[in-house]
């Protein structure tokens, strides 16, 4: 159990390491106005939808077309596109991780990712609400 | 204040259930200790028999507080938060379970459950010295396992900290809201919050006691391993411990694939595995179980490979927790769809600490004990069974502690406080890996069952494994040829390495299938490893099939004008594919092989959810109709606009295909206000809307078949118009009016296409002509939009599943010598009852 088993163990750990490196390819979190300092870079931007602004979308018209305004913590505001279905429940949503690039002052996002009240009902607040609508 | 109607009993016992659960684990750990590490045998013998009444008594107490848990749920009782927040009248009763795993506190104790049969079991079958010698070490590990479990769902309050959270708290406790004053607030609240929507699936009834057994034994291994530590003997573990490792491999993976076919069904995301945190969460203990159990394997037959062994049980278990820890603690929150939300930082601190006490406890046994850890100290030939077997390990290994650090990410950001991110092409950072991971292991499953332990005759290797090479070489060429993988999307570099894992998977079968065949002279009864391998390599090939030539067939390109793919001007890039399609109703679209035609839309049994009939027509080249069948995706289409959707799905032989409402109107919103324009007209005349023109061709009295299917009872008139649209599309037209016992009904007729509805609205004043009636609505009438996919290969998938999950219980059987009639119905109802779900079900 000795030279061989080292031996090889190096290989596969260089070949582990490598592939490491190569898929090291993470993105980041970023803040609206950080993102626009990267303009075209894949970032994740944790934000809010902005319930002021309309939501444009016209299912029928193009169903591959949202666009609505989104901000953040400090303050950045963007418009947002995403050329996909409006995601469910969109309008509820408390917070959104939006993935993608920005592109001068628009926002092109490929994913969007909802922190939904409905489906964290252990959030407290979430079912004060439910019981408000309800009685 | 007295509150009416409350039923506070149940809830007063299950407390007093919940906390004797606590009392009793830990009794009946300590005694187990005292039984393990007392020097007398009698002395340990009468701790041991102590300590059996008393997880005996733990066991009932557990089974005694799922019982009242269900007993509210399914009485609706929603004082208690918990039926509050699960359940509601409309639910179907199979899902009320699923109600109770939903729950945190639920599924812990659905763990717990497991933890007490399989404890039971091990104290019914120590019989003999030896075997109570290692009952007394597992059983202290399980029990104080069940200490943590008992605690997360103990509800009970230390000074300012709250331990746990108690299933049975009370609504009006826990959520302030002003109607909760009222001494009457029950009869206000009329229902419950209910499952989630996409947990009503028949899976989520059965894949989460699947996956939580899977979980809960790979403590079994585990307290194995830390007994022989206990008790210094560092070897003899292995032997009885085997048996439970195969199981446990074998009932995690079927629990991941029972997931992934929930979320094939009932997700939306399209597919079965989408590398999400939760997943893979659950997908590093399985990788490394089944490394650990191939070392295990290599112990027994060469005493090599022990520290190897105890590294990778103790490891499968501390990711267990790990992934407890990930999970339901609500760390991942950005990172997942579907982990439990944090449940209070009193809960985290409690789960955290669960992790630490064990990992601290299991590793210091281990690295303490390390240097009396027997190790062979000899030169290793690589041309035996156990060198390669032992590079197969710890490529299982390692791949798990790649994904187990991608999945880490948002623990790592905490730690470090650094703001890494998934790359953009999450898929695809994960598969470039594993796909290398699927050749190494395909290859190695092929060709080490060929040599011998310890030695294998130089030369002989080669002529063995000619034949298997060689076919699979014809298979894989063949494959290339007549079903190629058609997944350019990353290059020609990643092409070829599908290519070289396709190759290794087929390979795998073939030379697993021969080895059945001539290495153990078709000797099934220790078949299992091979059918295990097999099966594992016929999963792979089902996932490269699937997922490399998965097809959207809603795409833009597909539909009746072909539309250039153009650039964007915004990105630059190639037009996103635009993967969502309208269907108006009764307009056929095209979609792929497909004609497809939304038919109609019905309610279902439960409040807001919304069925389409979607029609589905497959053409030759003389346009007459091959096949048709159609498919009903569903949605929930809650209060506010928003939805849930379900899949539906076609299953051949070969593929699937797969389709689902991505966007649906409310129907109760969509109220009309135009109104119906009148016009004159005579046979013959001609009428104008703004998409074209109508012709009326006749003017029919006492109709008895008309397209409403209606017969009249009195008089009827009917307008046969014929309505050209500006596209030159033609359709007909048929309001009728029919006078029934003096009273007037209209029946209009609705061109969809034309969003357009046609009345007969009377006659004129000098009866030579009727008035016609014409609306355009200006609002859409109905459609739906819908993605629609094509998974060639799926079902190979769920077929390896199978095969594998049949290989491990065959092995299992064989190693803890069961007797022959159960096994063969073990084996017999595992089989068949995963070919029914799997395959049959849907």
């Amino acid at each position: 159990m000795k030279k061989t088993h080292i031996i090889l163990l190096v290989v596969i750990a260089i070949a582990i390491g490598g592939l490491l490196a190569l898929s090291a390819d993470f993105s980041t979190y970023d803040t609206i106005q950080s993102a626009r300092e990267k303009q075209g870079k894949y970032v994740h931007l944790i934000a809010k939808l902005d319930r002021t602004a309309p939501i444009e979308y016209d299912p029928a018209n193009n169903p591959n077309y949202l666009a609505f305004t989104a901000t953040d913590s400090l303050g950045g505001i963007t418009k947002v596109v995403y050329r996909n279905t409006k995601p469910t429940e969109l309008e509820h949503s408390e917070r959104v991780v939006l993935k993608g690039k920005m592109q001068g002052e628009v926002f092109e996002c490929s994913e969007i990712l909802l922190k939904c009240p409905s489906k964290y009902k252990d959030d407290k607040k979430q079912l004060e609400k439910t019981v408000e609508q309800k009685s | 204040m007295e509150f009416a109607g409350e039923h506070l009993l149940p809830g007063k016992i299950g407390h007093v259930f919940v906390l004797l659960s606590f009392v009793s684990s830990l009794l009946a750990a300590i005694s187990y200790l005292y039984g393990t590490l007392l020097k007398q045998p009698e002395e340990r013998n009468s701790w041991i028999r102590l300590a059996r009444k008393l997880f005996i008594a733990h066991t009932l107490t557990v089974f005694a507080v799922f019982a009242i848990i269900f007993y509210i749920c399914s009485n609706h009782q929603i004082e208690y938060l918990f039926a509050y927040k699960h359940t509601s009248k409309e639910l179907e009763f199979k899902y009320l379970l699923a109600c109770i795993w939903e729950d945190q506190s639920g599924s812990f104790l659905l763990w717990s459950i497991w933890h007490c049969i399989m404890g039971v079991f091990i104290i019914f079958r120590a019989n003999s010295d030896e075997k109570k010698s290692w009952e007394a070490p597992v059983m202290a590990l399980v029990a104080l396992v069940q200490v943590f479990l008992a605690m997360m769902i103990m509800g009970v309050e230390l000074g300012p900290v709250k331990l746990g959270n108690s299933p049975f708290m009370l609504t009006r406790n826990e959520i302030s809201a002003p109607i909760f004053e009222r001494a009457d607030y029950l009869s206000m609240i009329k229902d419950g919050v209910g499952l989630n929507v996409l947990l009503r699936n028949y899976w989520m009834v059965i894949h989460p006691p699947v996956l939580f057994l899977g979980f809960a034994s790979t403590l079994i291994p585990f307290g194995y391993a830390v007994g022989g530590l206990l008790t210094k003997r560092y070897g003899e573990w292995v032997k009885p411990a085997l048996p439970w490792t195969i199981f446990s491999a074998c009932m995690l993976g079927v629990g991941i694939m029972m997931g992934g076919k929930w979320a094939y069904e009932s997700l939306s995301f399209g597919g079965y595995w989408a590398w999400d945190p939760v997943e893979n969460a659950s997908l590093v203990p399985w990788l490394i179980i089944t490394g650990g159990l191939h070392t295990m394997l290599i112990f027994k037959a060469t005493r090599h490979s022990l520290r190897a062994s105890y590294t990778f049980i103790l490891l499968t278990f501390l990711f267990v927790l790990y992934s407890t820890f990930l999970t339901r603690t609500g760390i991942l929150g950005d990172t997942s769809v579907h982990a439990f939300t944090e449940a209070g930082s009193a809960m985290n601190i409690l789960i955290l600490s669960f992790l630490l006490f064990f990992t601290l406890i299991s590793l210091a046994l281990f690295v303490i004990n390390l240097r009396k850890i027997p190790a062979l100290h000899k030169e290793e030939e690589t041309n035996t069974r156990e060198f390669w077997m032992f590079i197969a390990s710890l490529v299982f290994f390692l791949s798990s502690l790649f994904i187990s650090f991608k999945t880490s990410l948002p623990v790592i950001n905490k730690l470090f406080h650094t703001t890494m991110a998934p790359p953009e092409n999450l898929e695809f950072s994960y598969n470039k890996v594993m796909v290398l991971v699927a050749v190494i292991l395909g290859i190695l499953s092929a060709v080490t069952q060929y040599m011998r332990y310890q030695t294998t005759p130089p030369g002989t290797i080669l002529k063995k494994i000619a034949l298997p090479t060689f076919i699979a070489a014809i298979v894989t060429a063949l494959f290339a040829w007549l079903l190629p993988v058609q997944y350019y999307k990353e290059g020609a570099g990643f092409l070829a390495a599908i290519y070289a894992a396709l190759f290794a998977s087929v390979y795998a079968v073939v030379a697993n299938a021969l080895y059945i065949q001539t290495g153990l002279n078709g000797k099934w009864k220790s078949a299992g490893g091979s059918l295990a391998h097999l099966g594992f390599a016929v999963m792979i090939i089902g996932m490269i099939f699937s997922s490399g030539n998965k097809k959207v067939i809603s795409e833009e390109k597909f539909k009746t004008v072909a539309l250039p793919t153009s650039i964007d001007p915004l990105t630059k890039k190639e037009d996103n594919p635009a993967e969502n399609i309208n269907l108006i109703r009764h307009v056929p679209n095209k979609m792929g092989d497909f004609s497809v035609t939304y038919l109609k839309d019905s309610a279902g049994h439960e409040t807001g959810r919304r069925f389409y009939n979607v029609l589905f027509e497959r053409k030759n080249n003389s346009r007459s109709t091959q096949e048709q069948f159609i498919l009903q995706p569903d949605v929930y289409i809650m209060k506010d606009n928003n939805m849930s959707s379900n899949p539906d799905i076609k299953s051949y032989l070969s593929y699937d295909v797969f389709t689902y409402v991505s966007y649906a109107m409310n129907p109760e919103k969509n109220t009309d206000t135009s109104q119906f324009r009148i016009s004159e007209l005579k046979e013959g005349d001609t009428l104008f809307y703004s998409k074209g023109w109508m012709i009326l061709d006749s003017v029919v009295k006492n109709v008895q078949v008309n397209k409403f299917g209606i017969t009249p009872n009195g008089p009827s008139v009917k307008a046969c118009l014929r309505v050209h649209g500006k596209d030159g599309r033609e359709w007909q037209a048929a309001p009728m009016i029919t006078i029934d016992s003096m009273q007037i009904k209209q029946y209009d007729d609705t061109l969809y296409a034309e969003n357009l509805f046609v009345q007969f609205a009377g006659v004129s004043q000098d009866q030579q002509r009727i008035k016609v009636g014409v609306k355009e609505s200006s609002q859409l009438i109905d459609f739906v939009t819908l993605k629609a996919y094509v998974f060639p290969g799926i079902n190979l998938v769920w077929i390896g599943l199978i095969i594998m999950t049949a290989g491990f219980v065959l092995s299992t059987i064989q190693r803890s010598r069961m007797k022959k009639w159960a096994a063969a119905a073990f084996l017999l109802i595992t089989t068949v009852s995963m070919l029914y779900m799997f395959l049959l079900a849907h």
